[in-house]
């Protein structure tokens, strides 16, 4: 009773704060801010979980997950190699560079664009994830078929990402060009892609998610004894929920850092662009 | 005119490869099968099959390439097969089915509608809450600074956490206290919706510029007058093009949810069935149901926007 209370008082206390700080002017205010919220939360969990008496097998507090996460790191790290680096990742490059070539014929002659870009458009919006054990069951239950799925799932809002951005030249702009004399590769290369990078970038990030996604997924259908969509089934027959939790955690961190990735290539690659100024 | 012919020629395109990849992706079993029938194979043997490539079996084996196309449980159905199936377990399956709503007066529990209904269920819940949820935290957001330094950081975080690691946890948690069902297949749904929503709401919020929000105040027009007269019409755009987005997540979500949760029902507890018992025809099916789903629920949203703009005088 009294956690639960001190919950409520913290959970006041922090807002009032936050309330306070979102009034000053200080840079520093956009990073604290969102951290006293997160820290709050967690705080919540905690004691309400101790507070109400939740059972372990139902919801563990942040601290016995923690205590698991450091304790289960070095299968973790194997599940984020079997997932991340071998699935997601290698699906997600092969998906960017078959986005680009496409993309590049589609720019290339007017009528396949016409034709491809709805229909991208239309298949970006289908739930992909299910192709998942289909791709299994042709490329077996190693990393190949997490990336196949990867692929298939990030092809489509890429190629119509890299499509539009293509395109978004003024006339003012290819002119100039042209009376430079410059051929299609040095447009290409010196005006269109740089001019396309938000879009393309915009894809990048929708995809980052996407590929993680696909990857776990993939392994609900079948997998090596490794991976996290594999440990968080897998303990999850065994009621070692802590152990779930502390796959979530590391897929967590794995998303926002590969996602906070490519932002910040973003930031230094399209540092000119309106949206990225201070 | 020029575009419709592009699209057909683009779709036509895909279904020609589809159906020629038909070929050499069932090839072996074909060859196998036509092996055990009593036909004249090149090479002769299995083993000396499985070393070979797909392509130079197709080209040795030229007569039979029909068979490639009548596989029970082929690894790649041919279009007209999934057609086929997809007509059989809907019309054919209810009219004529022995469980069929014709004879038993109840969907069969082998066809595609029943499980169609199903999704249909689960994703329209979780897209309406994550709307709601989405519209009430962006104007949460675009009223509150508070909440939009320490909310807004946190909401971007979650999309970068895949729901699939966190749907069984959502039903565990939410079953100890007594909900099951369609309650926490709804809020994986809506995990993957509210995010949409919520940034283009806060975009249309604030889509309205100084000029006219002083104009409101020389009008002496009131906060919540200011929030309904020029803030949320001006956002109404933003809100339907997100929606559009929102609805698709919302059916990847009710899939995602229906996978992870071993649900029985629903289109993606069929494609479980179908990987369980090797039935790829009917993962096919219940794919192509999934994607004339989307496209409908799209489409729904789209006409939803157009009659709106048109009943606020806008250009339809």
């Amino acid at each position: 009773m009294m956690l639960t209370l001190l919950a409520l008082v913290i959970w006041l206390g922090a807002w009032a704060l936050n309330h306070r700080l979102s009034r000053l002017n200080a840079p520093w205010v956009a990073t604290v801010a969102p951290i006293i919220f997160g820290v709050t939360l967690l705080l919540m969990w905690e004691l309400l979980v101790r507070g109400l008496n939740v059972s372990g097998v139902i919801l563990p507090p942040p601290s016995a997950i923690w205590v698991s996460f450091m304790r289960n790191l070095p299968t973790l790290w194997q599940d984020l190699v079997q997932t991340v680096f071998k699935g997601a990742l290698s699906g997600y490059v092969i998906g960017v560079i078959a986005a680009f070539v496409v993309a590049l014929l589609a720019d290339r002659f007017a009528f396949l664009r016409r034709g491809l870009l709805p229909v991208g458009g239309f298949l970006s919006a289908l739930p992909i994830v299910g192709t998942a054990p289909i791709f299994v069951m042709w490329f077996g239950f190693g990393w190949q078929s997490k990336a196949a799925v990867v692929v298939a799932m990030v092809f489509f809002p890429l190629l119509v990402n890299i499509v539009a951005g293509l395109r978004d030249t003024t006339v003012q702009q290819r002119d100039l060009m042209t009376t430079y004399a410059a051929g299609y590769w040095q447009v290409l290369l010196k005006l269109r892609l740089p001019a396309a990078m938000p879009f393309i970038f915009n894809g990048l990030k929708i995809s980052t998610t996407l590929a993680l996604i696909g990857a776990i997924v993939a392994e609900f259908f079948g997998s090596p004894t490794q991976g996290l969509g594999f440990r968080i089934d897998a303990s999850r027959g065994r009621l070692a929920l802590d152990v779930v939790w502390s796959a979530i955690v590391m897929s967590a961190i794995a998303g926002s850092l590969f996602y906070g990735l490519v932002a910040l290539v973003e930031r230094a690659v399209t540092f000119w662009h309106p949206s990225q100024r201070k | 005119m020029v575009n419709v012919a592009a699209i057909l020629t683009v779709v036509a395109g895909l279904l020609l490869l589809w159906t020629l990849a038909v070929i050499p992706m069932n090839i072996r079993e074909a060859l196998t099968e036509a092996e055990r029938a009593g036909a004249a194979i090149t090479p002769a043997t299995a083993p000396e099959r499985r070393d070979a490539g797909a392509l130079s079996l197709v080209v040795q084996n030229a007569g039979q390439i029909g068979l490639t196309y009548a596989q029970d449980r082929p690894r790649l159905p041919s279009p007209a097969q999934v057609i086929r199936e997809f007509y059989n377990s809907t019309l054919d399956e209810e009219m004529n089915g022995r469980r069929g709503i014709v004879r038993s007066g109840s969907l069969s529990n082998a066809g595609l509608v029943l499980h169609t209904l199903k999704t249909i269920e689960t994703t329209l819940y979780g897209f309406v809450l994550g709307a709601v949820l989405g519209i009430a935290l962006a104007v949460g957001i675009v009223y509150s600074r508070a909440m939009d330094l320490s909310v807004m950081p946190w909401a971007i975080i979650s999309q970068t956490i895949p729901i699939v690691a966190l749907a069984p946890m959502i039903v565990l948690l939410l079953s100890s206290a007594g909900i099951t069902g369609l309650v926490p297949r709804a809020i994986i749904a809506a995990y993957l919706s509210f995010f949409p929503v919520l940034v283009g709401m806060v975009k249309g919020l604030r889509a309205p510029d100084h000029m006219q929000l002083d104009l409101m105040r020389t009008y002496n027009a009131s906060a919540a007058q200011g929030f309904w007269k020029l803030r949320l019409p001006m956002a109404v755009p933003y809100l339907f093009a997100s929606l559009k987005v929102a609805i698709a997540g919302a059916l990847v979500g009710a899939i995602v949810s229906e996978l992870s949760t071993s649900s029985t029902q629903g289109l993606g507890a069929r494609m479980l069935q179908g990987s369980y018992y090797g039935q790829t025809v009917q993962i096919w099916a219940a794919l192509l149901a999934a994607a004339i789903l989307a496209a409908a629920m799209v489409g729904v949203v789209g006409v939803a926007d157009r009659l709106v703009r048109r009943a606020m005088g806008g250009a339809a």
